[in-house]
């Protein structure tokens, strides 16, 4: 640590105090935003452990201000004393919550998997479907990150009717799988590109097949990509919010859509709103602190060269 | 490596160039495609008929179609390795994404396209009727449809401030900061979070008129009447804080990526030059950092133009629809009217104009790129 503070010291020789005054500025500023980013989070979480009373008159500090309490877990069947005894909220949340991962994992996987496929090809070898050729490829799978769902969503409302799909979670896979395809192709073309062509040249010459060649040689290097761009993706279909709403109902309803439509007859109960957020939230927040650097690699890929 | 060489794994076609396929495996290739394609053409003709009662042998729903499309894709695959050999195998990398994309994006478009040529609304029994360019006519005097487009202009607008926020927490996170992992990730958390459950927290209940902590600091601040969705203005700036708080951290990390990127020996020699740090940033970080920052800003647009789940859960398009967004605008269209396809019209023609949109903006970017290096 010394030998860096001196480097930047000995970079920075000016004047003592204008050093100092940048140190305080850029801390501050640093400060600042962190607040910003964990004030909200804060917030929803202390405000799962708040009566109606505190909520109203704006309380913050959690034993100061106001005395925490359990009621927002209770209203889920998630605090301590209700968690042993039956709960059909509970009941309702765990399956929302089992909707949103078994959606989110598997449309994950499968996008990685085709997604992987096709990038590894594209990089590899020279593709002529009729007049198309692996550029045109290329855009045909980038530019359907441009998208926008609305386009998408009324006719998916319309065949999914038609084929038995409307409120099933296979539905819901394969329209994220292609939501997320895009990105995941983006990825995953970067990554293939980093890996040189002599490994599976050498891997061919002792007369591993093509596919051979891709499973054992290309994939294991190619695996922190694929784990940045299966989080990425993840990311993107647990926040998902605008095709859950319109395709699912009863079944498959997902975490997002069960937060969202979370208006009583009297009005909010923000304790139990609070609540259900931060279990919302929580998975994602974990998978962010845990594998930050994984989501930081998936979003520069390409971007830098 | 000896093992790797055994018969067992490799695949016959591997050592045979193409000529050397045997013709009657290449005669089974064919045979195969052939049948599969002509099987799934059968099935949807029987679907067809059966569907418009012409007979009456055929299924419920259409979804042994889709079995029938998959079954068709392993097929053609199988004929290709078959008939093409290695480079069939080739193919076989491609072709899984290709049939999945196909089928789950032309075939919903094209099909979307026919929907905003009728009069079809869900809940009203008259059932789908052609009504040609009637829709169309409807959408070009619809001025609530304008408005959703206009505001999409001041949204997208909005990206440039958070472009330059994003720029800023970038150089910070760049400096000579201790705890920086820490920063990182605390920066990165809003982009984790889901922007429905952001909205509720934060829109409804951390901006909330009476007890929200923002409008108590706003009333500590001097705004007398801090009602953060009651007029159109205050309300579309309120949304594109929402949603800039989610996106920053996007952003910010492209940026970062490329400053670390950026060699120390550049901004060095400007040093020992004798600029100081305003000049140093102006004539050498930020034109260096140009391609990055175009490539984040054309992304961040392209999310921008999918925007909705703030806007439908906060303000659900208030007041009077002044913040609404194209897609929240088509979504309320739909769940509060059932009107499919007058929605899938305006979803068309915004899908148009994106189209022309982004690409005019990658060709202008491509320019302004390469225009200043």
């Amino acid at each position: 640590m010394s030998v860096q503070t001196t480097d930047y010291t000995v970079s920075e020789i000016r004047s003592p105090a204008s050093f100092i005054t940048s140190r305080v500025f850029i801390y501050g500023a640093l400060v600042f935003w962190a607040f910003i980013c964990l004030f909200p989070i804060y917030w929803t979480i202390t405000t799962s452990f708040k009566s109606a009373v505190d909520v109203t008159q704006g309380h913050l500090i959690p034993f100061v201000d106001f005395q925490p309490d359990w009621k927002g877990w209770r209203s889920l069947g998630l605090s301590p004393d209700s968690i042993f005894q039956t709960s059909t909220v509970r009941d309702e949340f765990l399956k929302r919550f089992m909707n949103s991962v078994i959606t989110s994992v598997g449309a994950s996987s499968l996008a990685i998997v085709i997604g992987s496929l096709a990038a590894y090809g594209l990089t590899r070898y020279r593709y002529k479907f009729a007049w198309f050729k692996n550029e045109d490829i290329s855009f045909f799978f980038l530019s359907q990150l441009i998208l926008p769902p609305v386009v998408l969503a009324l006719p998916f409302l319309v065949l999914y009717r038609e084929v038995g799909l409307l409120d099933t979670r296979v539905g819901l896979i394969l329209l994220y799988t292609l939501m997320v395809l895009p990105i995941v192709i983006w990825i995953m073309r970067d990554q293939f590109n980093s890996i040189p062509v002599e490994l599976e040249e050498a891997a061919l010459v002792d007369g591993l097949s093509i596919w051979g060649a891709f499973f054992r040689i290309v994939m294991p290097i190619a695996l922190p990509g694929m784990v940045a761009a299966f989080i990425l993706a993840m990311v993107l279909c647990w926040n998902e919010y605008f095709f859950a709403a319109l395709l699912t109902s009863t079944d498959a309803k997902t975490i997002p859509v069960m937060v969202a439509s979370q208006t009583g007859s009297q009005g909010i109960n923000w304790w139990s709103m609070a609540a259900l957020a931060t279990a919302a939230i929580a998975p994602l927040a974990v998978i962010g602190i845990a594998l930050e650097r994984y989501l930081i690699m998936g979003m520069t890929a390409g971007a830098v060269k | 490596m000896a093992e790797q060489t055994s018969t067992t794994n490799a695949w016959p076609a591997n050592s045979a160039p193409l000529d050397l396929i045997p013709p009657g495996r290449k005669r089974l290739g064919w045979a195969l495609m052939a049948a599969a394609t002509f099987g799934l053409l059968a099935m949807i003709l029987l679907q067809i008929l059966y569907k418009t009662e012409v007979d009456t042998i055929g299924f419920e729903t259409w979804r042994p179609v889709v079995y029938a499309y998959v079954l068709w894709g392993v097929a053609i695959g199988i004929g290709q390795v078959l008939t093409r050999g290695e480079d069939g195998q080739r193919a076989l990398f491609l072709l899984p994404a290709l049939l999945f994309t196909i089928a789950m994006v032309i075939f919903p478009t094209l099909f979307g396209f026919y929907i905003a040529l009728t009069d079809w609304n869900l809940s009203s029994f008259s059932g789908r009727k052609f009504n040609g360019l009637d829709n169309f006519w409807q959408m070009l005097a619809d001025p609530y449809y304008r408005n959703a487009l206009f505001n999409m202009v001041l949204y997208v607008l909005a990206v440039l401030v958070e472009y330059v926020i994003a720029f800023g927490l970038a150089l910070l996170l760049n400096a000579q900061i201790r705890a920086r992992k820490f920063f990182r990730v605390v920066f990165l958390m809003p982009l984790m979070l889901s922007p429905v459950a952001v909205s509720w927290m934060i829109g409804k209940s951390l901006m909330e008129y009476r007890f929200g902590p923002a409008a108590t600091l706003a009333r500590h601040l001097g705004w007398q009447n801090p009602a953060f969705f009651s007029d159109p203005i205050t309300a579309r700036i309120s949304v594109m804080i929402l949603d800039a708080w989610t996106f920053i951290p996007f952003m910010m990390i492209m940026l970062l990526a490329g400053l670390q990127a950026m060699s120390r020996e550049v901004l060095e020699a400007a040093r020992v030059d004798g600029a100081n740090a305003w000049q140093t940033f102006w004539q050498v970080t930020f034109p260096l950092m140009l391609p990055v920052s175009v490539t984040a800003v054309v992304l961040r647009i392209i999310f921008k133009l999918k925007l909705a789940d703030i806007i439908i859960t906060v303000t659900s398009g208030g007041p009077g629809g002044a913040t609404d967004s194209v897609s929240s605008f088509i979504y309320r269209e739909y769940r509060d009217r059932s009107n499919v396809g007058y929605g899938t019209m305006l979803a068309m023609a915004y899908l148009v104009i994106i189209v022309v949109f982004v690409t005019w903006l990658l060709k202008i970017a491509n320019r302004f790129v390469r225009n200043v290096n």
